[in-house]
This record gives C-alpha cells, structure tokens and sequence, in this order.
C-alpha cells in the first residue's frame, strides 16, 4: 500500500483528533460523581474577620513558668502522637529526636541578635519556647519538590504527609530548625524495648507518621477546624497568644503595636509569624 | 510442514507453559470475599446506610477517600456533602473506622482476595480487634 503526503497527513490529523476527543469521552465516562461543590469547611472552624486571615503568635516570655514548658510541650506532643525519643542516648537522641514544640537558650534562638556582654543574665539563660514560624514567605514551601508542604490561606505552613517524599530539602531550607525528620518508625521502639509512642498516650484521633517522612508543627489545624485554638496557647496560661496578625483588633496586633517585639532572624526575610515579647522584669515591657 | 514434530510438541509446551497458573489453581478457587458489617456500632443503626450508596461505595470508596484527603489536608475542607444532602466529618480514622471498626473482617476481606495493599495504616491508627498483644501499640 502506497500513501501521499496529503494521504498521511489526512490520517495523522485524525488520529489526532481522534486521541484527544477519545480521551475527554473517556474522562466523561469515568466520572465518578465526586465533585468539589460537595465538600466545605466545618462551620465551627476559627475564621479571621477579614478576606485575608494569617494566623500568628505572640510568645510572652515574662509570662512563661519555667513549669508550663512541659505542659506545653506535652499537651502538643500527646495530641499529636508526636514520638517521645527520650529513652535515647544523648548522642542519637540529638540527632534523631522529632520535636513540634521546643525551648532553647536566647543565643540558640537569636543567633543574630547584636552581641552584647553587659546584657542581662537572666535573659541570657533564659529558655524559649520554638516552633514552626508559619511564615509568610516560607523558604520550606519554595524548596519542596512534591509540594509536599504548602502554604495554606489562613497562613498556615501546612505537611501533606501523603506526599512527603523524605527528601529533606525543607529541612535544609528552614532556618528555624522546626522540621524533624523520622529516621526511625514513630511507631517502634527504642534500644531498651520502650515504644516511642506511649500506649496509654497514643491520641486515636490523630494519626502518627512514618518512617522517612518530614513533620512539624501544624498550628493544630485539625484543631482550628473544630473551632478550638492551638494545644499550646490553650494550656499556657497566657503565655503564648494566638490570634490572626491581618486583623488590627486581634490580641495579638495589639500587643505587638503596644509593646516591643522581635522575630527570630528576621533579616532573612521569610517573615515569620511568632513574635516574642522578652519581658526582663519591671522595668522592660 | 517442515519440522512439524518440534513445532507442534513446541506449541504444545507453550501453551501448558502459559496456561500453567491457571491449571494448577483449577478448581481451587478461594471463597468470594464477605465483607462483615457486624460491628456493634452499624448493628445499632436503624438504616444501615454509608456516606453514600453501597454500590457507589463497593467500587468507588478509593477514589472518595482520595478526594476527602485532598480536600481535608489540601483545602482545609473537612466537611462532606453526600448525595442525601447529609453533612459528614471527612475522616478516615474517625468516621470510617468509627463504623467499621472491623478492619480485619472488613478492609483486609477484599483487599486480601484483590490482592491490594494500601497503605493507610502506616500511619493511620486503625481500629484494635483481636491484636497479639505484642503488636498492640
């Protein structure tokens, strides 16, 4: 069988049309009658006032107890079946341990911060309480190649852990240090046969991760959804104030806009959502 | 035809060759797979109904608990809509399962027979039936 130019591009022309209109029936056929109209937020979730909500915190150190540290810490990571690796030797623990919520030194958290040696002691050796920053220009959400992590439009820095596929690159990008990765089964044990997950704290609402993903912080979203705030603001007895930074009225704009604030690294521009009053007794404030 | 002897007794190995599975499994075919509702909180229902019809379930539950996950991690969404017009909390752990806290006698029934493995429960926790206790978190 001979075939001409015009022959062949006759034929090629309605393959084509053939293929992509086969496709588009196809499609229609499998259709499965779900569609987007048919899901909605839950009406009890926490919303912002205005058409833009960015939800932020405002971390009042001269209101931490040196004992609401724990509770802060425990109340999110039972919540959130977040593995305890404390059962760990120190040397692994370091670098293996998952942590959502954390406290560390005023160096460790500023590391920017202008160095002086007449600063005050106690703040020196004061302990901040870390977490996700949730920033508004989130140097994590750039670097995921499965945008895996994503920037929700309430502002939340969210972890699809459906699509995470252990890379590390957000981790590697974070300046904050607030990503953990799990290099073991969260749900395994360790060396002295402890499980990481407690039994009797295990929260059967929540799911827990598995090996060779990246988790953080979540701003308790499953939580502001029920219309409830974040683990730690509730238990913190004031110290940690939630609220959204795009409405002036909030709590949180007006302790920001009555007192002085500061941001971790805030000269790398990703803009973070946590801001820490210092406090320093009854002088400062 | 040339050969005719190495060809047919060829042919005839090929064909036992191929159809070999299906010979050795002749007649040993596993029972169908009954998917049990029996679970204290569906026998206490009064229509025995699931978030949407069981037909629709039976052959598109993957794809709506795929969409329910985009919808409530991606979206924010966590509310479904289903066809009766009734509003459903998106959750795998906590409205499947809450019904159909047979994991076993449910879920593993047919995805044992299709021989399918999803991997929700690596990080999902599932319902605790009959567990060996060492397995038990």
């Amino acid at each position: 069988m001979s075939i001409n130019r015009r022959q062949f591009l006759k034929l090629v022309g309605a393959s084509t049309v053939a293929g992509i209109g086969g496709t588009a029936v196809f499609n229609g056929l499998r259709n499965n009658g779900l569609e987007a109209a048919q899901t909605s937020p839950d009406p009890r979730s926490l919303k912002g006032t205005g058409t833009v909500t960015r939800w932020g915190f405002v971390v009042d150190m001269s209101k931490l107890n040196p004992e609401d540290y724990q509770k802060c810490i425990d109340a999110c990571h039972s919540i959130h079946n977040v593995p305890d690796m404390s059962g760990l030797p120190e040397e692994v623990r370091k670098r293996q341990e998952v942590k959502w919520i954390w406290k560390d030194n005023f160096e460790r958290t500023f590391p920017t911060a202008p160095e002086d040696v007449y600063q005050n002691i106690e703040l020196k050796e004061k302990n901040f309480f870390l977490f996700c920053n949730h920033c508004a220009k989130p140097a994590c959400v750039r670097v995921c190649p499965t945008k895996a992590t994503f920037k929700r439009n309430d502002g939340v820095v969210m972890q699809d852990m459906h699509r995470c596929i252990g890379c590390r690159f957000c981790m590697a990008a974070c300046p904050f240090g607030a990503r953990s990765f799990n290099w073991r089964d969260p749900r395994g044990k360790d060396d002295k046969g402890q499980p990481f997950i407690k039994p009797e704290k295990e929260n059967k609402e929540y799911p827990t991760r598995m090996i060779g993903v990246v988790e953080k912080c979540t701003l308790c979203t499953e939580r502001l959804a029920v219309g409830k705030i974040p683990a730690c603001a509730e238990v913190s007895n004031g110290a940690i104030v939630f609220g959204d930074l795009e409405d002036p009225n909030s709590e949180v704009r007006k302790i920001i806009a009555s007192k002085y604030t500061i941001r971790r690294k805030p000269e790398l521009g990703t803009q973070p959502s946590i801001y820490y009053v210092i406090g320093g007794g009854e002088h400062a404030g | 035809m040339y050969n005719s002897g190495k060809i047919i007794a060829g042919l005839i190995v090929f064909v036992l060759f191929v159809t070999f599975p299906f010979l050795f499994n002749m007649g040993k075919a596993s029972a169908k797979p009954k998917p049990s509702i029996d679970t204290p909180v569906i026998n206490q229902m009064q229509v025995k109904q699931c978030v949407e019809s069981r037909d629709f379930m039976r052959t598109e539950h993957m794809q709506l608990l795929n969409s329910w996950r985009d919808s409530v991690v991606r979206n924010g969404d966590r509310i479904y809509v289903n066809k009766a017009g009734q509003s459903i909390s998106m959750s795998l752990q906590n409205t499947c399962m809450n019904c159909h806290s047979n994991k076993k006698k449910f879920c593993d029934e047919c995805h044992n027979y299709m021989a399918v493995t999803p991997y929700c429960w690596t990080c999902h926790i599932q319902p605790k039936e009959n567990m060996p206790k060492e397995n038990v978190l």
